[in-house]
């Protein structure tokens, strides 16, 4: 580079940088401009699609964002999710079913499970990785399924059925889908800017740093394991927020939710709709979930349309539908 | 433990019997090595004589076959690579070594946050409690001559500035020693005078141990030299001393494909 070069060169990078980084107030904007339709979205939908569906679609969309929170912003690529989402749908189940637990807290005690699984299943996964760790987490996983389907408190085959919505905090009855959808829309809220919050924390910037360059970090004097362990606990404890939502909104845990095909799923919505994006996870569940929902009656067929609607985006565009968003609007979503 | 060098006031870092055998190649051989406080001790030798892996063990990143590692006084042999770290040994990496999608301010930020801050687990604070660091950060910035560019990307930054950068990312943590791996490889003159000067001052204060291939910075600014070999140490003293050493020279004549000039 010439010397004028570099002179000229320096005094538009003073303009640059000085004012501290508008390129963040600017991103922040958008967030919040997205958070917005989010909150339009969840008041008005129940004018046009069924409560239930939608609060379907808010626990998968939660359920993904606490795996991108893995995925993408902590770099492991777990395999075995269903059991955080599937233990805790018959920890809500039981805890509302035989003990007659309220549901804040039936919800509560299935978060707390699953952040107790996750702790366990992290501590010994987490030394591992890549596809090991896959492995891994996926052999813990099919331990939790062959206990739901073996164990007696969890009705092997036919899964805990009837799951009772008591009241909210012993008073508000809450056995209607409308009542019941606006407490999930409050559950989804606060996971939704409770992952926001992580993301944007301090040990947020930790893990960004981890996923760049995680050589240096330890370098730093970062003793990475810790960071990934608690982002494996956050991460579990959010889809049990998720699953112990789900088996409350449909009476209902099952097989279904530890099955291995769940963590597949989950897998999938996270790619679809562009894993280490915040708001990626919420559009791959709606697309996924919309299409198990309008296509049902097509049986085994969804699999297939949903394996070449995989195909096709990862050949496509490999950031995620949010990831190509946010290329062309020069932002991160 | 008693021997000649462990005084403790003297030697920053001590190894002794350093040994690493990969699959049969003794990579690093019975190594010797004693780095002086607040001096600057080169490493040199040819490619593949095991400088690097001699870094990854004393910072932990490998487990020696072989040996111990003294760190002012105390037996860090078994220690994990971050707690070494955390004691003041820090290093850097023969491939630059920056967090690319973050900002230089962002970059230094990240080591100042373990050391001064602290709450690298608080995941329900909000990251703005972060900018109190941030005048520190400019500080450390200006000290390497990147005042200029805190809010680009350090990926975009030039070869020569994204080294600076590491170096004020090392220096964030206030360390005792410093442990360079080829800092000037690849840069241009102006940034090696650049960045040699910035050596020389922070090894005012600190100690540095550094691997370098430019053997004319490394005879104005090593006070103490190590000759490294197929893994074993071929010479050792100040730089008059090892460049008339015989069995150096044999090696530099023995070596056709070695990056000396
Ligand atoms: N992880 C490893 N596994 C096997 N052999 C290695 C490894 N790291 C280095 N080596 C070997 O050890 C020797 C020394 O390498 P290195 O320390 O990188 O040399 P230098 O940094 O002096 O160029 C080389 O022969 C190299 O091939
Ligand atoms: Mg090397």
């Amino acid at each position: 580079m010439s010397k004028q070069a570099e002179t000229t060169n320096r005094t538009t990078a003073i303009h640059q940088s000085r004012p501290p980084s508008d390129a963040r107030a600017r991103m922040t904007r958008h967030h919040m401009i997205v958070f917005a339709l989010i909150g339009l979205f969840v008041v008005i939908a129940p004018q046009f699609l069924y409560p239930v569906f939608v609060m379907k679609l808010l626990c998968f969309a939660l359920f993904a964002m606490a795996f991108n929170l893995m995925l993408g912003f902590g770099g492991l690529l777990s395999f075995g999710h269903a059991a955080f989402f599937g233990g805790a749908a018959y920890a809500a189940g039981y805890a509302a079913k035989v003990w007659g637990w309220p549901p804040e807290l039936a919800i509560a005690f299935a978060v707390l499970v699953a952040a107790v699984m996750g702790a366990a299943f992290g501590f010994l996964a987490i030394k591992s990785r890549g596809i090991y760790f896959a492995m891994i987490t996926l052999a813990f996983a099919q331990m939790v399924y062959f206990y739901a389907l073996q164990a007696p408190i969890t009705g092997g085959e036919d899964g805990m059925q009837s799951i009772p919505r008591n009241a909210l905090f012993g008073l508000v009855d809450m056995s209607g889908d409308g009542p019941f959808y606006w407490m999930v829309v409050v559950i989804f809220i606060i996971g939704v800017l409770f992952m926001y919050r992580v993301i944007h924390s301090p040990f947020g910037e930790v893990l960004k740093g981890i996923r760049e360059n995680e050589p240096r970090m330890i370098s730093l004097g970062y003793q990475v394991q810790r960071y990934k362990l608690l982002t494996f606990v956050i991460s579990a404890a959010l889809s049990g927020l998720a699953g112990g939502t789900k088996a409350l909104v449909f009476h209902l845990a099952s097989l279904v939710d530890v099955h291995w095909t769940m963590s597949g799923e989950v897998v999938l919505m996270t790619l679809i709709g562009g894993m280490g994006t915040i708001f990626g996870p919420i559009v791959g569940a709606t697309v996924i979930v919309t299409m198990q929902n309008y296509l049902a009656n097509l049986g085994s067929l969804v699999l297939i349309i949903q394996g070449a609607v995989f195909i096709v985006c990862v050949l496509t565009f490999r950031e995620g539908i949010v990831g190509v968003i946010a290329k062309w609007l020069k932002t991160r979503l | 433990m008693t021997s000649r060098h462990d005084d403790g006031a003297d030697y920053v870092l001590t190894a002794k019997g350093l040994t690493k055998v990969f699959g049969g190649i003794r990579a690093v051989d019975n190594v010797d090595l004693s780095v002086r406080r607040n001096s600057i001790h080169a490493l040199i030798g040819p490619n593949g004589a095991g400088k690097t892996t001699c870094f990854n063990l004393l910072t932990k990143f490998l487990t020696p076959s072989k040996g111990t590692i003294t760190y002012e006084g105390e037996d860090v042999t078994n220690l994990a690579p971050a707690a070494i770290a955390q004691k003041g040994l820090v290093r850097s990496f023969q491939i630059s070594a920056v967090f690319g999608g973050m900002t230089v301010l962002e970059n230094v930020r990240l080591a100042l946050q373990r050391r001064v801050h602290g709450r690298s687990f608080d995941f329900w604070r909000s990251s703005k409690c972060l900018n109190s660091l941030e005048d520190e950060a400019v500080q450390l910035l200006e000290d390497v001559g990147l005042e200029d560019f805190l809010h680009d990307r350090a990926a975009d930054l030039p070869y020569g500035r994204k080294r600076a950068l590491e170096i004020a990312t090392t220096l964030a943590l206030d360390p005792r020693l410093l442990l360079l791996d080829e800092p000037l490889a690849g840069m241009g003159q102006e940034d090696i005078g650049r960045t040699s000067d910035l050596i020389k001052r922070v090894a005012e204060t600190r100690t540095v141990l550094m691997v370098e291939h430019n053997l004319s910075v490394v005879a104005t600014l090593s006070d103490r030299i190590t000759v490294l070999a197929r893994g074993a140490v071929l010479a050792e003293g100040n730089y008059a001393e090892v460049s008339e050493d015989p069995a150096v020279v044999e090696a530099y004549i023995g070596e056709p494909n070695d990056t000396y000039d």
